[in-house]
């Protein structure tokens, strides 16, 4: 029985092999810090390479998404590093990017209004390995179109995010998709007004990983997960 | 290299314009008359005129009474710089570097050209029958200089081509008009008896400066070449161009990139060698029907590599017409820079904004959706949320001040948009809002923090800015402009926080 689980496991390993997917080579950091979001991942490493999809409802959700990904995009960037965002309109507000941990100046911004353009600029970003991350606002993506992003980091090493409508929400080539709602902060030691940001980030979809679901807050710039004991207690409180 | 210049005069040049334009004119004495002094005197009179005994400088009235029939027509004025120009372009084919010399010649730089019409008697006669041809009297001739050449060309009797260093010899016997003087100066010599410049230039030079001023002996050093004298080239020469004639036409998008590499390739040798790099270029096409294209790009950062230059002009392939065929491209690099040569780094850490595949990833987007659809921005020190940022200027440019370390929201909307809001008290952050239909009940909230108008560049009221969770936990960041005004007060959202 011992056996039978160790060659299964073996498996899985040389089949992730096949598929891109390098096991951490020894003496090397790995882990970006973004604690639970990396363990579900292959070899618990968070895929860099590749294209994540957010899936966005309302601006609200997508002011919720924008702040995951900075927080990601905070550990992803080495000092220095340099990032573009693609939106279609000027809705990102620079400055709010300085309390996720991201030099603003850093981000290169560009509009577009043209979702044909926007797909030609975000495979072009995809494929310029002077770059640590491309963020991409996008109304639909169909299955080929994230299939040529997914070919273009491959080359680059770079890590792509997309920021999607939930139209329609067909398979896609990503890594992930992500969705990211707002919760309620906790009190901070019965202070009044809100605490720390706190959102529900569910992991739909993932590649060779496991989905998942948690709570986590944006604490001096890294990502807490709140347990389900602390939201009990609360509620309790409450 | 000796230098050669060659000055074209054009004897009649507005009426032969005119007559060129109306050919019913040109069996008639006619003259351009303007206004001066309350009469009409002749500015321009025809070949035919000329014979008939009215001459420009004469009052019209004058010229009527001698000739009987005399055409007198209105001048247009600015016709000869117009005229000029055109006649310049047109004589691009023998040299790239013309000028003009106002009211009625041209001067064309030749250094190195006239041996490409094997010889400069050839040169000049094709030049010659050529304006002829198309209904000019023109006369030309070539010399060392500038001065020497104008000189022959209106004065000169005899030989037209005047030999290297031989210009004292060629304007010795000419008028003392063809020194291009000052009037006062040029009455003050004819009354002191000169009829040519030969006796001028064998006084010495003081008695002649401290008589006649610096003006005179600057002409006769230009007119020797004893003075480098400079001229504004019409089109100004680019130093960084290639061309590449073709012998067939081309039309096909395949064969307009061939051309373009080729060009490239031989400008970013060039440049490679120079340790510059390309900025902006033109391709400039030329199409058997006359007409002429040209496309543009420009680079963030100087580059001398052709795959890159090469992408960028492929993305504008699309907008060239070929319509019946290309004749030749011509490739203009109007601004390079200074290249700094880096070493290839292997282990390059952090890639930064100077990296290379950045600068040309922008330069792509640029090419394809405009450069103002890029933008970087740095903080400024304003607390008005509208103005809190700025657009960097360039690549390389780094913030002067430190990022605010305030929480701010990572959506802001472009205007801010009216709510309708309950609150408790006048000064309390709003219980319940309702933005869109929506209706949003606060459960916490902070604030307020008042953010006041720069009186010094706009007038308006201060906004008081609260941060607001509703029941789902979104947040918003909501504002009452000015102070609490019973019915009148006006509430708005203007972001959201993740």
């Amino acid at each position: 029985m011992e056996t039978n689980k160790h060659i299964i496991s073996k498996l899985r390993q040389d089949l992730l092999k096949w598929e891109g997917y390098k096991p951490p080579q020894s003496g090397q950091r790995a882990q970006l810090g973004l604690g639970p979001l990396e363990s579900v991942f292959p070899n618990g490493v968070f895929p860099k390479s590749s294209v994540h999809e957010l899936v966005c409802a309302s601006s609200e959700q997508a002011a919720a998404s924008g702040g995951l990904v900075s927080g990601i995009l905070s550990a992803l960037m080495p000092p220095g590093g340099v990032c573009v965002w693609i939106g279609r309109d000027r809705r990102l507000f620079a400055p709010a990017l300085s309390s996720f941990g991201i030099e603003p100046h850093q981000v290169i911004f560009i509009s577009l209004m043209n979702d044909k353009d926007t797909l030609w600029v975000m495979e072009e970003a995809l494929k310029c390995p002077g770059l640590s991350a491309v963020v991409c606002e996008l109304r639909e993506m169909d299955f080929r179109q994230s299939r040529r992003f997914q070919l273009a980091v491959e080359h680059s090493r770079v890590t792509g995010f997309v920021l999607r409508n939930a139209g329609k929400l067909g398979s896609t080539a990503c890594a992930a998709r992500w969705q990211v709602r707002s919760l309620p902060s906790a009190d901070l030691d019965g202070l009044p007004g809100p605490g720390f940001l706190r959102w529900q980030v569910d992991l739909l979809k993932v590649r060779n990983g496991q989905t998942g679901s948690w709570v986590l807050e944006w604490q001096d710039g890294r990502f807490v997960p709140v347990t389900e004991m602390g939201i009990q207690e609360e509620r309790q409180v409450g | 290299m000796q230098k050669r210049f060659m000055a074209i005069w054009f004897r009649h040049l507005l009426t032969d314009g005119l007559a060129r334009r109306r050919p019913e004119l040109r069996d008639v004495p006619f003259v351009l008359a303007a206004p001066h002094k309350n009469r009409m005197v002749i500015v321009a009179a025809s070949d035919l005129a000329e014979r008939e005994g009215a001459f420009s400088g004469m009052a019209v009235a004058d010229a009527r009474a001698a000739t009987s029939d005399l055409v007198v027509m209105d001048e247009i004025p600015g016709q000869a710089v117009k005229l000029l120009r055109l006649l310049g372009l047109g004589c691009i084919r023998y040299t790239p570097i013309v000028s003009i010399d106002l009211p009625d010649k041209l001067i064309l730089d030749i250094t190195g050209c006239a041996h490409l019409w094997s010889g400069e008697r050839e040169y000049l006669s094709t030049i010659v029958l050529k304006l002829r041809s198309s209904g000019f009297d023109a006369r030309a001739a070539i010399a060392d200089t500038i001065g020497a050449a104008w000189a022959v060309a209106q004065f000169g009797q005899k030989r037209p081509i005047v030999t290297c260093g031989g210009q004292a010899a060629a304007i010795s016997p000419l008028p003392l008009a063809a020194l291009r003087l000052e009037p006062e100066v040029l009455d003050r010599l004819q009354k002191l008896g000169f009829r040519s410049i030969g006796p001028l230039l064998q006084l010495p030079s003081s008695v002649l400066r401290r008589r006649f001023g610096q003006g005179l002996l600057l002409r006769i050093d230009q007119a020797l070449g004893r003075v480098e004298e400079y001229r504004e080239a019409l089109v100004p020469p680019v130093p960084y161009s290639e061309r590449l004639p073709c012998l067939e036409p081309v039309r096909t998008a395949p064969g307009i990139e061939l051309a373009m590499e080729k060009l490239l390739t031989a400008l970013c040798s060039r440049l490679q060698t120079e340790g510059t790099g390309l900025r902006k270029a033109f391709l400039k096409c030329h199409r058997i029907d006359g007409r002429k294209l040209q496309v543009g790009i420009s680079t963030t950062k100087g580059s001398h590599s052709v795959s890159h230059l090469m992408r960028l002009f492929q993305l504008q392939v699309s907008k060239i017409e070929p319509a019946l065929g290309i004749e030749l491209f011509v490739l203009e690099a109007t601004r390079v820079e200074p290249m700094e040569t880096v070493q290839e780094q292997l282990w390059a850490e952090a890639k930064g904004l100077g990296d290379t595949s950045l600068t040309e990833l922008l330069d792509r987007i640029s090419g394809r959706v405009g450069a103002q659809a890029i933008r970087r921005f740095l903080p400024a020190e304003h607390y008005w949320p509208e103005r809190s940022v700025r657009l960097a200027t360039s690549l390389d440019e780094q913030p002067g001040t430190a990022w605010p370390q305030v929480m701010r929201p990572i959506r802001l909307l472009p205007a801010p948009e009216p709510i309708e809001v309950m609150a408790l008290v006048p000064d309390h952050p709003p219980k319940v809002f309702v933005h869109k239909g929506k209706r949003h009940t606060v459960i916490k909230a902070d604030g307020p923090e008042r953010i006041g108008r720069e009186w010094w560049q706009d007038s308006g009221e201060h906004r008081d800015y609260y941060l607001v969770e509703d029941d789902l936990g979104q947040r918003y960041w909501v504002f009452r402009s000015g102070h609490y005004d019973g019915n009148d007060t006006r509430w708005y959202l203007h972001g959201y926080f993740a």
